[in-house]
């Protein structure tokens, strides 16, 4: 069975991509991922904030309490080079790039302009694959215009377009005013793909000790249909291939999302849940099941139930909500 | 001669460089003035540098001087280039391997950064008095006088040793030239190698111990040899002078610097002459200079080679019409007929009368004294009288010059207003605060101007000596010529003041220049500052036609990602108003300068300063003088008028500034000072305080437990108490059962809280409706502190609740009690002081405590005011510092000592029994004492013994009468850091703890040694950077409490109170209790950890939930109930080491430098620690009864 995709012009084997986490940190599990049946893998990503908040904190600690009594003018042997910034995210890209053999993607969240081009630059030059952009941001200022908001994320993609030749992959929130607009501009801008969409960690209280808790829930599959949603209306009719992230979990997601018009599904919390070996299980099913149904490729299933393919095209509008709850009042 | 190469470095490095560079072997161990030498060799050899024939030096840092000088003694009779650094007291402890190393003439030099030594006080500052206790060893000394020469010199040293065979002390002062920061030529290879003669190396090599040609050498000798085998070596001490001025003639010809092993500077006809070594010379050259200029005819011979002294050579070197002779010593050596320098130039002059080697045309008087002691300023006014003092027709002997001896009259009087400083040399001052990077930024100016411009440069600061808030001020001057100015600056062309609270109470304009410059850090504008300014301040910039510059250097910090940091702001300020450099290069320099000091450190940290240069040049803005002075503000006090006299008159002196104006009167004469004191200085360092809500208060107690500087206090009382308390004053009913009918309050000393804000960290209660809020919340100083302080006045009055002993058990009971150690000058959030304070809360009125030199000898007991208090029955812990290395014999000497008053006082009541009484004299003597509640009924009885003593009239009664207070328990704690007791001191602790003695031991145990600036211990963890371990530590840290365990009859524990507080409460409580020896060691977070001094608390939880501490107590008296003495009181480890790692920049270091080292390290780590727990965790399941079957 003929499980191949093209994402961002890269020729992968199936559609199972290891989506950013902190598995693809130890570089050994790269490589399990690799032999698990993975066709790429998102490496981590660089966090600008976590960058300057380490370069800050190790300023900070090492200045701190100095030149301050005349017996301990410092505290530390005298600072020699360094591995500050992203020296070492890049020399962990490049081991991984050289430990397996599938493509490597990287993946860059950055908050200013500026560090979005630099670091951009230098991840290109450890000769991955491609890159995706997390453009993660949550405005709580309140008189930022959402003009504003869009226009700054175009001008990073045109930006970083300009500035590097590997493929760009740009990974979203839904939350736009018009989705399918931004979808547009940001495909128009340069990216070469689409990662729909970004899982917002967000905080929550802990009753016992008033405070606020940050941790990790996984997600569950409820959670692909917003990119189902969003993956079937967008299919061809916008450049940029597109990648379904959140809420894969089973087979079953996977074929869904390719039928919706994904090029590949990015799992993450299903490997946390499952090991990663469980991407074996998730190939062979789905090489089963495409057998079963008589598909003689993935591709030819790609896109198949798009808004623009599929029969009942508006069940991805406004009517189909309506439907809905009448059915559900019945 | 090559190229001139010019660098600006301080004394220490120019010593290292050559020593690193001329060795192969540096065995050294940190001690103040010197440690800089040892680290910067030991950071060169970690990266791999080599010296000149290609090896890199094997730097070794051993426990003590006394096994660094063994270590160089050994490595030199295998035959290696060997070398050490040290000062002071480490010089001392080097004596008996220096007469072994000169007895055996092995060629060696050690590197004395010269340091006063210990005698009524601790001095860490500059003179003569270690090298001058190191005169007799053989030795030879030879003295620079400057940074050039602290460099030339080490050279020079060396190939002197090498040609002579006889081993060397090259030694310069302590800071002045050790830390003065100059801009001097640099020895290149090629002039080093050109002076060293490899013959001689070979022969040393030759000299060496091999089994493949074996000799014997260290016999004992019995009477009939040893005399005769002493006075074989003369020749060489003989030949020596000779020697070393052939190699300074050489050193001439490689470099055109021109020394003498005595040199003389003045005219050829000189009647009045001054003889003396160091940098004191330095001064004197520029004075007789100018009075040369005067057509005086004065001169000064400078000592280079002190040892061998060369009598005919120095005589030879004086000019032959002398008529008068000032021999000055930097030292001070009582009850001799003079110093050494000083005996040793009278000497010469006799012997060249009894020798006729007729050299002076009239025999000229000699008269010596002392000048500089503890880095005491030398001026040219001071040279001036030295030189007066000469005229007379019988000039004063044994004088002092730079005190003011009213009690001896030894000094000599001073001409004040002599002032000979050249006119264009650039002169500036600026103060800061040790925390906003003043002296950083001042560092790093001279070094632009220096490399920068073709100007001579130095620069030269001076601390206070608080470890919290320290005040800093830095003198830099600049000029066409060589600066020789070893004194600092009197009058400024420029004054930067980079705090504005300074001007509440320091005239920092006191030493401004007509026409000079002035910038202030203030949060006012051009337009608003000078309603803000005191009047004294007003009235100098308008007399003295002030240029006034001001600017909000902290919000361009702030505004520019930089904290409180101002140094980068403040600099860019002084180069563009100095205009030392154009604009646009200035501003280029800096910048190149950020990018050099900051890119190793990422891209954002250089962004950010020089964002703040650019943001500097547009907040900096010039004052428009008013032509009168309006202002009503005043100048504070330092100290308040209600303090007592010597408070006022002596310490409030010293906190002025004042210090060396007050005569020798006004001292003790055996280092007694009183004790209370810190009460009386109010810093005002914090910026915001914590404020309590009683509402939300749970009264645990962990706030006031936790608080480095005791100013969170907690009292219970009456509520009667209350009537006329102040109306913001906050109270609330007592939440503990047995304390129902009382009132609580918990108040805040909002003058020294020094905001370090771990008392809110560690607070668990919640305000409820506003979850951000807890029961103690930081809050703005200045508009809280006048009605605090009055609250605070309030609090003190209010009663002092006598616990019961069960009451002391638990922390928010406990923490009632007072503290008798408060306000130190340790580090905003010191992870030590808790534990002082806890155990003065407990033991305080009966305690001796001997503190080993650090950390807590500083906070402890350094002048001007030290923080071991009193109650209000005036008793109070009885606290000394004897030395670093013998703390724990100095504390059993203390227990011993009053063992034997006791059991006199009990001897003697027991012969006045029928006076006082029998059943009384029993109730005394078979007191049990074992808690608080006995030991108050003790000293109860002994008051009451003290009445009935006073009424008979007898010898006995009067002898027991004066000891009669001993029959109340005391407490002897011995208290020091781990450089002591894991190291330095461990010889010593370990026989004190065999001893069986009733001793207590507290280590507070940073890992490192804090207070010469973290270098590695025995009790560094592996993989930790420290200095002397740049790589990372290499081996596990020693287990002193497994060693301690091994006598059976100590108790010991390990204690991490911001992991678990009450256990700590409890160790201490056990540990008096035990009859016999206890050690308690202690974790103390620590500055030099490089983590978030606030949240403290956290990396003490995480290090002991992470299994790298450990919690235990091992209580011998349970032995005796049967019971396993041992008992583990932490949990299996469940968190990650990686976490806890990740929080300390000692562990990060490594991984920001070498990762897979790192990766390492954290592996062998973690096996240890399962190790540990799987050793510990069985020897606490040990089941005794089972074992005794």
């Amino acid at each position: 069975m003929d499980l191949s995709t093209n994402y961002l012009g890269l020729k992968l084997k199936n559609p199972l991509v290891p989506s950013a986490s902190p598995f693809s940190e130890n570089l050994d599990n790269i490589k399990i991922m690799e032999e698990s049946g993975a066709s790429a893998v998102v490496f981590h990503s660089l966090f600008e904030e976590q960058i300057i908040n380490e370069a800050e904190n190790f300023h900070h600690h090492i200045t701190f309490g100095t030149e301050s009594f005349v017996e301990a003018t410092s505290f530390f042997p005298e600072p020699q080079d360094f591995h500050i910034g992203i020296e070492n995210y890049l020399a962990n890209l490049t081991k991984a790039k050289e430990t397996v053999s599938i493509p490597v993607i990287a993946s860059l969240n950055c908050k200013s302009l500026g560090s979005w081009t630099d670091f951009a630059k230098e991840i290109e030059k450890t000769g991955v694959d491609a890159l995706e952009l997390n453009i993660y941001n949550i405005p709580t200022n309140f008189d930022l215009s959402p003009q504003y908001i869009e226009d700054s994320y175009l001008n990073i993609i045109k930006k970083i377009r300009s500035e590097i030749n590997i493929p760009i992959a740009v990974k979203l929130s839904p939350y736009f005013n018009n989705m399918a607009y931004m979808a547009k501009k940001i495909s128009e801008a340069g990216a070469n793909g689409l990662v729909l969409f970004n899982r917002f960690y967000q905080p929550d209280i802990d009753i016992e000790t008033l405070k606020m808790k940050t941790t990790l829930s996984l997600s569950t599959s409820v959670e692909n249909r917003l990119s189902l949603t969003w993956i079937g209306i967008l299919y061809d009719n916008i450049t940029a291939d597109l990648a379904a992230t959140s809420g894969i979990h089973k087979t079953e997601d996977v074929i869904k999302l390719i039928m919706a018009g994904a090029n590949v599904t990015m799992m993450c919390s299903a490997l946390l849940k499952n090991g990663i070996p469980y991407l074996k299980i998730i190939e062979k099913e789905l090489k089963e099941w495409l057998e079963e149904h008589e598909y003689h490729s993935l591709k030819q299933m790609h896109g198949s139930m798009s808004k623009k393919k599929s029969h009942d095209g508006k069940a991805f509008e406004r009517e189909q909500y309506i439907h809905t709850i009448q059915n559900f009042s019945n | 001669m090559p190229e001139k190469i010019f660098e600006t470095l301080d004394g220490n490095e120019a010593a290292a460089i050559i020593a690193h560079k001329l060795n192969e072997v540096i065995a050294i161990y940190p001690i103040t003035p010197a440690s800089s030498m040892g680290e910067l060799s030991d950071a060169w050899s970690s990266v791999g540098k080599k010296n000149i024939w290609g090896t890199v030096p094997k730097v070794i840092e051993m426990q003590s001087e006394g096994g660094a000088a063994a270590v160089v003694h050994g490595s030199l009779q295998t035959g290696s280039l060997t070398t050490t650094f040290t000062a002071s007291q480490g010089l001392l402890l080097m004596i008996p391997n220096m007469y072994k190393i000169a007895g055996e003439l092995t060629p060696t030099v050690f590197h004395v950064a010269a340091r006063a030594i210990a005698t009524h006080g601790l001095s860490i500052f500059g003179d003569h008095s270690d090298v001058m206790a190191a005169r007799t060893t053989g030795f030879a000394m030879l003295c620079a006088s400057s940074v050039q020469e602290a460099m030339d010199f080490s050279l020079i040293s060396q190939v002197a040793s090498l040609e002579s065979k006889i081993p060397f002390i090259h030694f310069f002062d302590g800071f002045r030239t050790s830390h003065e920061i100059n801009k001097i030529e640099v020895l290149q290879d090629e002039q080093i190698l050109s002076l060293i003669d490899d013959s001689k190396i070979t022969e040393h090599r030759k000299r060496a111990l091999t089994p493949d040609n074996p000799f014997i050498r260290g016999t004992a000798q019995n009477p009939d040899v040893f005399f005769q085998s002493r006075e074989r070596a003369n020749i060489f001490y003989n030949n020596c002078p000779s020697i070393v001025q052939k190699v300074m003639d050489d050193f001439k010809k490689v470099t055109g610097r021109k020394y003498k092993a005595f040199e003389y500077f003045g005219t050829e006809d000189a009647e009045r002459v001054i003889v003396m070594m160091g940098s004191g010379c330095e001064a004197a050259s520029e004075t007789i200079s100018y009075l040369v200029g005067q057509d005086e005819k004065v001169g000064l011979l400078k000592v280079r080679l002190y040892r061998p002294f060369d009598s005919k050579r120095f005589i030879e070197t004086l000019p032959s019409s002398v008529k008068s002779i000032a021999v000055l010593d930097r030292t001070k050596e009582a009850g001799s007929s003079g110093e050494p320098l000083y005996l040793d130039c009278i000497q010469a002059v006799f012997e060249n009368n009894t020798r006729n080697w007729k050299k002076f045309n009239i025999m000229p008087k000699i008269v010596g004294g002392r000048y500089g002691l503890a880095s005491k300023e030398f001026t040219p006014a001071m040279v001036k009288a030295v030189l007066d003092n000469l005229k007379n027709e019988m000039p004063k002997n044994n004088f002092t010059v730079g005190i003011n001896d009213d009690v001896s009259f030894t000094s000599l009087e001073i001409d004040k207003n002599f002032d000979i400083e050249d006119e264009k040399v650039f002169k500036s001052i600026f103060y800061g605060l040790g925390s906003d990077g003043t002296v950083g930024a001042n560092k790093n100016t001279i070094k632009i101007i220096g490399e920068n411009t073709d100007n001579y440069v130095q620069a030269y600061f001076v601390y206070d000596s608080k470890k919290s808030g320290s005040t800093t001020v830095s003198y830099l001057r600049f000029g066409e010529k060589p600066i020789r100015s070893t004194y600092l600056i009197e009058k400024a062309n420029f004054i930067g003041c980079h705090q504005w609270n300074f001007l509440e109470k320091m005239n920092v304009l006191e030493k401004i220049n007509e026409n000079g410059t002035f910038l202030l850090n203030t949060p006012f504008s051009a337009e608003e500052i000078w309603s803000h300014l005191p009047k004294e301040i007003q009235k100098t910039i308008i007399e003295k036609k002030v240029n006034f510059f001001v600017i909000d250097a902290d919000k361009v910090a702030k505004d520019s990602g930089m904290r409180n940091r101002i140094n980068t702001v403040m600099q860019t300020c002084f180069f563009v108003i100095s205009e030392i450099l154009p604009h646009q290069i200035a501003v280029k320099a800096i910048k190149d300068s950020i990018i050099e000091t900051y890119s190793k450190q990422g891209k954002e940290i250089v962004r950010r300063n020089i964002l703040a240069v650019e943001k500097t040049l547009e907040n900096l803005f010039e004052v428009v003088i008013p032509t009168e002075s309006n202002s009503e503000i005043k100048l504070q006090d330092y100290i308040s008028n209600t303090a007592p006299d010597f408070v006022k008159n002596v310490l409030g002196k010293i906190l002025e500034g004042k210090g060396d104006d007050l005569p020798v009167s006004l001292f003790p004469y055996d280092g007694t000072y009183p004790s209370d004191t810190a009460k009386w200085e109010k810093r005002n360092l914090a910026e915001e305080i914590p404020v309590w809500d009683p509402d939300v208060c749970i009264q645990c107690g962990k706030c006031a437990f936790v608080c480095p500087h005791s100013v969170i206090r907690v009292k219970v009382y009456d509520k009667e108490n209350l009537v006329d308390s102040p109306i913001t004053f906050k109270s609330h009913n007592a939440k503990v059962r047995e304390w129902d009918d009382l009132k609580l309050s918990i108040q805040v000393s909002p003058e020294d809280c020094t905001g370090c804000g771990i008392c809110v960290e560690v607070c668990p209660a919640v305000n409820k409706s506003e979850t951000r809020l807890k029961a103690i919340n930081m809050m703005p100083q200045p508009p809280l502190r006048e009605q605090e302080k009055v609250n605070w006045d309030f609090f003190l009055k209010l009663p002092e609740k006598k616990l019961t002993h069960s009451e002391t058990t638990h922390i928010r009971q406990q923490q009632v009690q007072q503290p008798l150690f408060e306000f130190s000058g340790a580090c905003s959030g010191c992870g030590e002081t808790p534990y002082l304070k806890l155990l003065s809360q407990l033991f305080g009125d009966r305690i001796y405590i001997a503190n080993a030199t650090g950390c807590s000898s500083i906070y402890g007991g350094n002048l001007p005011t030290t923080p071991w208090s009193k109650n209000e029955q005036g008793r109070g812990p009885a606290w000394s510092n004897s030395l670093f290395e013998d703390n724990a014999e100095f504390g059993l000497g203390m227990r011993v000592s009053v063992n034997q008053h006791k059991e006199m006082a009990e001897s003697l009541l027991k012969e006045l029994n029928n006076e006082v009484g029998n059943e009384f004299v029993f109730a005394i003597i078979n007191a049990k004492q074992k808690d608080e509640a006995e030991i108050h009924s003790q000293r109860d009885r002994v008051e009451i013994l003290k009445e009935k003593l006073k009424k008979i009239n007898s010898p006995k009664a009067l002898k027991l009468l004066e000891l009669a207070d001993y029959l109340v328990k005391k407490s002897v704690w011995i208290v020091g850091g781990d450089g002591w007791a894991y190291d330095i001191g461990f010889g010593g602790l370990d026989h004190v703890l065999a001893s069986g003695e009733n001793v207590k031991i507290l280590v507070l145990d940073t890992e490192v040694y804090s207070n010469t600036g973290g270098q590695m211990s025995k009790s560094t963890p592996l993989g930790a950077i420290a200095k002397f371990a740049s790589g990372g530590k290499m081996t596990p840290k020693k287990d002193l409490g497994m060693l301690a365990m091994n006598y059976g009859n100590v108790y010991v524990a390990s204690v991490a109170f911001g992991a678990k507080d009450e256990h700590t409460l409890k160790a201490f409580l056990e540990a008096e209790a035990f009859d016999g020896p206890s050690i308690i060691i202690a974790y103390s977070h620590c500055i030099a950890h490089g983590i978030n001094m606030t949240k403290a608390l956290d990396n003490q939880m995480a290090l002991v939930k992470s299994g790298q501490w450990s919690l235990y107590r091992y209580n011998p008296d349970n032995l005796l109930q049967g019971k396993n003495p041992f008992k583990l009181d932490s949990a299996k480890p469940s968190l990650p080491l990686k976490s806890y790692l990740n929080m300390e920049n000692r562990f990060n270091i490594l991984n920001k430098l070498e990762p897979e080292a790192a990766n390492k390290f954290l592996d062998k780590a973690k096996q240890l620690i399962d190790e540990k727990w799987t050793f510990y965790s069985n020897l606490d399941a040990k089941d005794l009864h089972h074992e005794q079957k």
